[in-house]
């Protein structure tokens, strides 16, 4: 079996980041996902953001 | 020339030592007129950052009026409300004094307040002494009952409480908060255990007083009775503790974090005096029975001082039975420790978690790291009805407002030339 279709064959291993209706999507769909909760530093607010790289925090 | 995050790296360093250092004993209990630093006459202060009148949830205004009725200044709270409004009555907050309130935080000349001393340091803070339990003056309630309690604290409670203290020569409240996480205590809403040490270290005191029989066996009963009466005095040990790292240049530690119903506000030590404020959030409540969350004000008081010095909701992995009076479950609780050392300095040795096989409580809440990981302090805390005259209503959890900190980092970038 070639390498995609091993992919598209064999049970899938998730790893969902951030998002939570993702999470609850592949849930529905009785996947086994494990979740990691994400979110972009301060929010993703662009100006809070540029104080932290100032600071080398990002 | 050392980078600036070395900079800040290393203040905030250097406030958690100091912090870690400090020796706050609680030695004495006096009129606030003589312990609270800057009291007046026609003074009186409150929980949370500065707030105007109008801005005040009615439960609020009445305490506030209430104050100013139990010195005797006014007759009726529409009297009070216009001296405050007249400037007769000076309103200020408890944080302007080194001191703090719980709940409303109502401080006047007359209070009797717990003292304490920061050895280390020299510092003094206070803090003001409980009434009862559910109706009380801290929570917007005035009645003939309400006023006899306050009563009693000046006349009875203080006084008993000031001679012990002194005799004892002070209670090194270290140790004392130390234990009592190892006994199932969080410090700001759990307070069993210190008040059983705290009883058990200064009852000898309390015989000895020379008082008479009667007034000594009410104090005593009312130690068995309100089970958080050292509460306040732990949120003084706090204050001191947080004083101590207050105003070190670049320094990103948040010193101070209350509320009034109104307003949530932080000072942060490398800023000095100035607040950050944002709309206090709601709690959500296990409410006493009838009522519900149209009834409750918004987060409110002083108390949360216990989770910046590292207690509190930081330390609930010490206190797991909490969640039956706060909402939640067991493993919530430590969640809530676990996820505050994601935006805290260090680890306070003096102050130990059994479950997390005696690790540090959190300490030193760094306002980069709050706004980086969009991670805002949990807070454990009392509720009280949003109307005068009614009291506690239910208790349960919350988080401090993003803005206050998204907007205290905007000014710590300015002030360190980023």
């Amino acid at each position: 079996m070639n390498k995609e279709m091993e992919l598209i064959t064999r049970s899938l291993k998730i790893i969902n980041i951030g998002i939570d209706s993702f999470l609850e999507s592949l849930k529905n769909q009785g996947v086994e996902v494990v979740h990691v909760d994400w979110r972009p530093p301060a929010g993703g607010d662009a100006k809070l953001m540029n104080i932290l790289d100032k600071l080398d925090l990002l | 020339m050392a980078k600036k995050i070395e900079l800040v790296a290393e203040a905030n360093r250097k406030a958690v030592e100091r912090m870690i250092a400090a020796r706050p004993f609680v030695v004495d209990v006096k009129p606030a007129i003589e312990a609270v630093a800057g009291m007046k006459d026609r003074m009186l202060c409150h929980a949370g950052p500065p707030t105007e009148l109008d801005e005040m949830v009615p439960s609020f205004r009445m305490a506030i009026a209430g104050g100013i009725m139990w010195e005797g200044w006014a007759k009726t709270p529409e009297e009070a409300e216009k001296m405050v409004r007249d400037g007769k009555v000076i309103i200020e907050p408890n944080h302007h004094h080194n001191g703090i309130g719980t709940m409303y935080g109502i401080t006047t000349p007359s209070m009797p307040v717990f003292v304490v001393e920061d050895r280390v340091h020299g510092n003094q803070t206070t803090a003001n002494i409980r009434e009862a339990t559910v109706k009380a003056l801290r929570y917007g309630c005035w009645d003939e009952k309400v006023k006899m309690r306050l009563d009693w604290n000046r006349d009875v409670l203080g006084p008993i409480l000031s001679a012990a203290l002194k005799a004892s020569g002070g209670i090194d409240m270290v140790p004392l908060i130390g234990k009592a996480l190892h006994m199932g205590d969080d410090g700001h809403n759990e307070n069993r255990a210190a008040n059983l040490l705290f009883s058990m270290h200064l009852m000898p005191y309390i015989l000895k007083t020379g008082y008479g029989k009667e007034a000594i066996k009410e104090v005593v009963d009312w130690m068995n009775t309100d089970s958080r009466l050292v509460s306040t005095a732990e949120m003084a040990a706090c204050k001191a503790i947080t004083l101590a790292a207050h105003n070190i240049d670049h320094c990103s530690i948040v010193t101070t974090m209350c509320r009034n119903g109104t307003y949530t506000g932080i000072r942060v030590s490398g800023l000095g005096d100035a607040w950050f404020k944002a709309p206090a959030p709601a709690v959500n409540l296990l409410f006493f029975p009838g009522y519900g969350p149209e009834d409750a004000t918004k987060d409110c008081g002083d108390s949360c001082v216990t989770e910046v010095a590292g207690i509190g909701a930081l330390a609930m992995a010490a206190a797991p039975a909490m969640v039956q009076f706060v909402g939640g479950t067991v493993s919530e609780a430590v969640d809530y420790t676990r996820e505050m050392y994601e935006i805290t300095t260090t680890k306070n040795s003096n102050w130990t978690i059994p479950y997390l096989e005696f690790q540090g409580c959190p300490l030193g809440i760094d306002v980069t790291k709050v706004v980086k990981t969009g991670m805002t302090p949990h807070i454990n805390t009392s509720i009280g009805h949003r109307l005068p005259n009614v009291g506690q209503i239910g208790a349960g959890m919350t988080r401090a407002p993003f803005q206050c900190f998204a907007d205290a980092l905007e000014a710590f970038a300015k002030k360190i030339g980023i």
